[in-house]
């Protein structure tokens, strides 16, 4: 949680409910952004300007129109971040500094940005605001579709980041999930009837309802999705996500998020049933990747192709795609590897499950690749 | 450019007397170097002997001074590097990441003259 949340809630059981709660918080993540400008010179310019132009729009309405004013004020802040005029790589992190008041040394530790370069190019990004004149904006109509795309490719993308982050249970600790989940709720309060941000959300949840599930509790072991104990998923997490998705569904306007969202959903049905639907999974993932044929989207298909005894389709979704720096890309190779495997093909598998486990960040994932790996020696 | 990763791991995750590979952890680093050469970005690297091993020289006002053991105490130890061919940092530090000494120890990345 960013430190504007933390904050709040540890003051509020003493100090008392404060009449505008959302448009205080807002207010103290204002103020951090400022305290910190104004502790570095060279952020100052840009950063004051940009601030300027929220204080204009927000902070004078605040006493006078009350809550409404910070909503749409953060809502236009999201639209700001995600404009396809900057930066893909900034738009998570500036979206995380300035909606959420995060510390930028923290951001740059998730995203991988050496933590003195990290600030320029946030410096850059807020420039390049203001010098291409981007409109402080929900977007008209006919815009909107689009651009939300990419507010919510930006949410999404500061999950994945976080979604293989450290197990600990310190609630302290920065984890990305939680602010990704956060931007989804705070969206979902600011757009309710958008089926796609209801997806988000929705998709976002039910991943996050395995996390405890996601390592085994004695021994910190990767457990893979199949092997995982329902138990140990969250009830509530799954409850809402539903709620969320069938919320969307009944909008009817499918879409992506949605559709990844229900893919996810019969995984966590294997509570009620004890199996898993893979047919049905393999089925949403054609149509998934018929109009949006991600990557992760094409592994998934491939994934769930296997699972459905279909390894030759498998093998040759694995060698249509064509990814920019396949060679460090981890799950490409762990998928690889399993269809492999499946295939009987004995020596490559193991190339491919070594590779993966070299291209691993996280320890028990690795561990379980090169297990895997050792396991087909065996055969 | 290139790039020197440097693996500083505690005392007990350094490579024993045997060779490095046959450690516990050797399938670990040999996945990694696996990984590094596909992809084409190894220029070359080392696993050290640990550091008791080493050998510390100055020389001050002319004298030469010998101490056993490395050039600092520290908690944790220089293992081995890696040195890589990359196109920026942010990439460096990607594969920083992927570094079986990161979760345990630490890894340095620095930027070779050449």
């Amino acid at each position: 949680m960013s430190d504007a949340l933390v904050k709040a809630l540890e003051s509020w059981p003493q100090d008392g409910l404060p009449d505008n709660p959302e448009g205080w918080l807002l207010t103290v993540a204002r103020r951090r952004l400022i305290d910190i400008s104004r502790k570095t010179a060279k952020w100052a310019e840009t950063q004051n300007a940009l601030e300027q132009l929220v204080d204009e729009h927000g902070m004078e309405r605040t006493d006078e129109d009350g809550a409404n004013a910070f909503e749409d004020e953060r809502l236009k802040l999201l639209f700001v971040c995600a404009h396809p005029a900057i930066n893909e790589k900034i738009r998570a992190p500036l979206m995380l500094q300035t909606v959420l008041g995060l510390d930028a040394r923290r951001i740059a530790s998730a995203f991988l940005i050496a933590p003195g370069s990290l600030g320029q190019r946030l410096v850059r990004a807020k420039a390049k605001i203001l010098e291409a004149g981007i409109r402080f904006d929900v977007p008209p109509a006919e815009q909107l579709e689009e651009r939300l795309g990419s507010v919510l490719d930006t949410i999404y993308a500061a999950y994945t980041l976080g979604w293989d982050a450290s197990y600990t249970d310190d609630s302290k600790s920065s984890n990305l999930v939680n602010e990704a989940i956060w931007l989804g709720q705070l969206l979902r309060q600011l757009m309710p009837d958008e089926p796609e941000v209801l997806g988000l959300l929705a998709l976002m949840l039910f991943c996050e309802s395995r996390r405890h599930a996601r390592r085994d509790a004695q021994t910190g072991q990767y457990v893979p999705i199949g092997q995982q104990d329902p138990a140990a998923w969250s009830i509530d997490m799954i409850d809402e996500a539903e709620v969320c998705l069938r919320q969307a569904g009944s909008i009817n306007r499918p879409g992506r998020y949605q559709l990844e969202a229900a893919i996810q959903a019969i995984h966590a049905d294997r509570r009620r049933t004890g199996i898993i639907n893979w047919p049905e999974i393999r089925m949403i993932y054609g149509g998934l990747v018929s109009f949006s044929p991600t990557l992760g989207a094409m592994l998934g298909y491939a994934t769930a192709c296997a699972e459905c005894n279909e390894t030759a389709a498998a093998l040759e979704i694995l060698d249509s795609l064509q990814i920019k720096q396949k060679e460090r890309y981890q799950p490409y190779w762990a998928v690889r590897a399993h269809v492999l495997a499946q295939l009987g093909q004995v020596g490559e598998a193991a190339d491919c499950f070594e590779t993966a486990a070299g291209l691993s960040e996280d320890p028990s994932v690795r561990a379980y690749l090169l297990e895997r790996r050792m396991g087909l020696g065996d055969g | 450019m290139q790039y020197m990763i440097m693996n500083y791991v505690l005392p007990d995750d350094f490579a024993s007397d045997d060779r490095p590979e046959t450690s516990a952890d050797g399938p670990a680093w040999g996945a990694y170097t696996k990984a590094m050469i596909d992809a084409g970005v190894m220029v070359g690297g080392n696993a050290l002997h640990p550091s008791h091993t080493a050998t510390t020289l100055r020389i001050r006002n002319g004298q030469r001074e010998l101490a056993d053991g490395p050039y600092a105490e520290t908690k944790e130890h220089l293992g081995g590097y890696f040195i890589i061919d990359v196109p920026d940092l942010d990439t460096a530090l990607d594969w920083a990441a992927k570094n079986p000494a990161a979760s345990t120890g630490s890894v340095e990345v620095r930027p070779v003259f050449r």
